[in-house]
């Protein structure tokens, strides 16, 4: 090697250990950045001096009189809502789109098409212009305000067939010949989606639990409309919401703090042991898209 | 503009390809629109030659078919229970009371109704054994516009099966008479975990979203043609009816609203471009910005590469009203970014980041800023799978012949990322377009626009088309029948927006090219 080249590899060297070191440091800038809010927001729910939005983060008198409060309002009555909502929802809606995703993966009937056109086109129309009946017509059945859970898990459940795009594009994966060589063995197409294919979708079973989870533990919309001016109806959004308006925030902010930690807490930890089959999910949905 | 040939097209600089193709897109709009008429006028004519078809089949039917198929005509079913089709037979049958008892006990009613959508509404009567006045309630316009549209769907189904049965019986002729044996009902009942699975495992999720979909969806679409809101809500207080296109007027007239108030139109306008700006740098901030952040930490030579993911992933797992609503709170007046700024000494008020009228666009950009928070972990996730899955030896061939870093990006993989999420982008604009969460969570629509709001509720600087259809509906007055043009409107936005980009994508795929 002539001196010049080794001159130049170690230019190269340096100038890559610079760009390492520079990019090393923005990513803990940005971890930081996306960090500060949740550190901020376990901070304030010990925060015991004043239970209002104050402008700095470390409490001066810690303490767990926020959680101890929490427990005296109707927040456990919210937080059972919303657990029995989104596990209702995580179960009903898994089998729903697998249904729906499955079939169009693997059958080609006249009606495919068709049907898979009118989806993305119904699609495009706002969800919420719906709750506007849905709400009349579930009240009408007696499932709103203090019945909100059942009447919300209904209204969770029944559309999702709509969002069948990642899991056929996991069956899609799949290849056919399997169900070629079951159907020669005599293996009816139940029997080939219970014995054959079921097995083998792990992954995308996970994944489309989580999401079906996460979906009502989070969600406001719904929730509002349909819990409308009852407190025993309310989830954790809506509950949580009411209390930063104008009239509660200096008493609710720091139990609004220890109630967020409280609904991230569950998902957060099933998060962790979960986030491959996650990670497999988005990434492969957005490809198919 | 004329079609160039290969040749003269290669020859253009850059800018007059782009020129170009724009040239081209924007002419063949006409043609565009011709030949979508055209094809629906085909489709018309072939409906109709296939209904005359349909028509001459069930003549035809009746008159060859034998007295057993001849009777099925008016009793369904009848044919398949006299040939030992003992399933199919009882179904029809059942179909056909159902229907008939619903008709006459109270789908001819809401069929009736549907025309005027109720007609006595309900009345104040005094009560002599309550010695009080008491109101009596009559008619129910939403019912009546429900149920009306309901029995119109059922009528529909009627129709369809009652023709099922028709042709059922011919079929059944013809296999009789060609010496085969028909199916029984436990070949049928085979049927529906076999041949007929994908209809098993469909019947659920269809009628989901028929019910809580389509149903609702068409029904708004109808009470956009009425006067139905809090105030007529076609029950306690007062009839809703049909107004026409009195409400598409109303939403698209520039004329201002009493007391000078700018007009409906003029609302829609600026919350429209201010949709389409949002949806646009929400959508796109997020894209750079996360592929950057997912090649920074693929990049060789970068330690704790799942350490750096999982802290991102982790963020997307804390429910959006918990990080929104705390996210808005620090930003708030007395929040913590003001009072560190303040601590600091870099300003000496607090910035008024969301409730500041005079300076809508520091809320704006504020709220883009913030959406870059929530959207970067998901999107760093989306492209690290397809930045891996770029093929190796692409760069390798590049940086031997001495491509720079950043003449890689602009020819490989960027070229290569759009191409495959191309689709993901559009998905990504339009879901943006209705992202309600982000900016009622944070905003809630602030600050206030008061020239527009009080023509038609409390629209905000930052409301986007999907926040103010919720804000109509949530007040007193529940303007409905607006939300629904709001709705309507949205739909055509969004509709006319994916049908350009997908005629314009380089990368629509055929579905099947992934099998």
């Amino acid at each position: 090697m002539s001196e010049a080249t080794a001159k130049r590899h170690m230019g190269l060297k340096t100038s890559r250990a610079i760009s390492n070191t520079a990019i090393h440091v923005l990513l803990i800038v940005i971890s930081i950045i996306w960090l500060i809010p949740f550190v901020c927001i376990v901070l304030q729910s010990f925060r015991v001096e004043n239970t209002g939005p104050v402008g700095y983060v470390m409490p001066k008198v810690w303490g767990t009189d926020n959680y101890v409060k929490l427990f005296q309002t109707d927040f456990p009555r919210w937080y059972t809502n919303t657990f029995i909502a989104a596990l209702a929802t995580a179960v009903l809606q898994t089998i729903i789109v697998l249904c729906m995703s499955y079939t169009l993966s693997r059958f080609r009937f006249k009606m495919r098409q068709p049907l898979m056109r009118f989806m993305l086109i119904l699609g495009m129309f706002p969800g919420m212009l719906s709750m506007i009946i849905l709400y009349r017509v579930l009240k009408d059945l007696g499932l709103t305000q203090a019945n909100a859970v059942p009447g919300l898990i209904l209204v969770y459940v029944a559309s999702s067939g709509m969002g069948y795009y990642v899991s056929k594009g996991f069956f899609d994966t799949i290849p056919m010949s399997l169900d070629e060589a079951a159907r020669v063995d005599g293996a009816t197409r139940a029997k080939i989606l219970y014995k054959i294919i079921l097995p083998l979708s792990k992954p995308i079973v996970i994944y489309t639990v989580l999401t079906a989870f996460m979906g009502p533990w989070g969600d406001y919309v719904f929730a509002r409309y349909i819990a409308f001016g009852t407190s025993a109806g309310k989830n954790v959004a809506v509950g949580l919401y009411d209390w930063l308006n104008k009239d509660q925030i200096s008493n609710c902010y720091t139990m609004f703090c220890a109630g967020g930690v409280l609904v991230a807490l569950p998902v957060t930890i099933l998060f962790l042991f979960l986030q491959k089959y996650y990670v497999e999910g988005v990434t492969g949905g957005a490809v198919k898209g | 503009m004329t079609q160039l040939s290969d040749l003269e097209f290669l020859k253009l600089s850059k800018g007059q390809k782009f020129g170009y193709r724009l040239g081209r897109f924007f002419t063949g709009i006409p043609k565009a629109i011709g030949n979508f008429f055209l094809k629906i006028g085909n489709g018309l004519k072939k409906a109709g030659s296939a209904i005359g078809r349909e028509f001459a089949d069930i003549v035809n039917t009746f008159i060859h078919g034998d007295w057993k198929t001849k009777l099925s005509f008016f009793i369904m079913g009848f044919g398949c229970l006299a040939r030992g089709q003992i399933l199919r037979g009882l179904l029809f049958l059942l179909f056909e009371i159902v229907f008939i008892s619903y008709m006459i006990l109270s789908g001819g009613y809401w069929l009736s109704m549907l025309p005027s959508l109720g007609k006595v509404g309900p009345s104040e009567e005094y009560n002599e054994v309550l010695d009080a006045y008491t109101t009596t309630y009559h008619d129910n316009s939403f019912q009546i516009l429900l149920y009306g549209v309901l029995t119109i769907f059922f009528i529909i189904a009627f129709i369809y099966t009652w023709r099922v049965n028709v042709k059922q019986n011919k079929m059944a002729e013809k296999i009789l008479a060609s010496g085969k044996k028909l199916k029984s009902g436990k070949d049928d009942l085979r049927s529906v975990v076999d041949d007929q699975f994908h209809k098993t495992l469909l019947a659920l999720p269809v009628t989901g979203i028929f019910i809580f979909t389509v149903l609702p969806i068409l029904f708004m679409i109808l009470v956009a043609f009425t006067n139905y809101d809090g105030t007529h809500n076609g029950y306690t207080n007062s009839l809703f009816t049909w107004v026409g296109l009195d409400n598409f007027n109303t939403m698209l007239s520039w004329s201002g609203g009493s007391g000078g108030t700018q007009s409906y139109a003029a609302t829609f306008g600026e919350v429209l471009i201010w949709t389409l700006i949002w949806a646009f740098f929400a959508t796109f901030t997020n894209y750079f910005l996360g592929m950057f952040v997912a090649m920074a930490i693929n990049k060789k030579g970068i330690k704790f590469k799942k350490g750096w993911r999982t802290i991102l992933v982790l963020t997307i797992a804390i429910p959006q009203f918990i990080s929104l609503l705390y996210v808005s709170k620090m930003f708030a007046k007395n929040g913590i970014i003001n009072g560190f700024l303040l601590d600091m000494g870099w300003i000496t008020q607090a910035i008024d980041f969301f409730g500041d009228a005079s300076r809508p666009w520091l809320a704006r950009v504020t709220v883009i800023l913030i959406n870059i928070w929530i959207g970067i972990p998901y999107l760093m996730l989306i492209t690290t799978g397809i930045l891996m899955n770029i093929p190796a030896d692409l760069y390798e061939s590049a940086k031997i012949d001495g491509a720079s870093g950043w003449q890689q990006y602009r020819k490989i993989t960027l070229p290569y990322m759009l191409f495959v999420t191309g689709p993901y982008l559009l998905t990504s604009f339009t879901g943006n377009m209705n992202n309600f969460n982000v900016i009622y969570l944070l905003t809630a629509g602030a600050p206030t626009n008061a020239a527009a709001s009080s023509a038609s509720g409390s629209v905000g600087y930052t409301d986007l088309l999907i926040t103010w259809l919720f804000k109509i509906t949530m007040g007193a007055e529940s303007k409905y029948y607006l939300a629904s043009v709001i709705g309507i409107l949205v739909f055509v936005v969004v509709a006319l927006i994916s049908l350009i980009v997908y005629n314009l994508l380089p990368s629509i795929k055929n579905e099947e090219d992934f099998r």
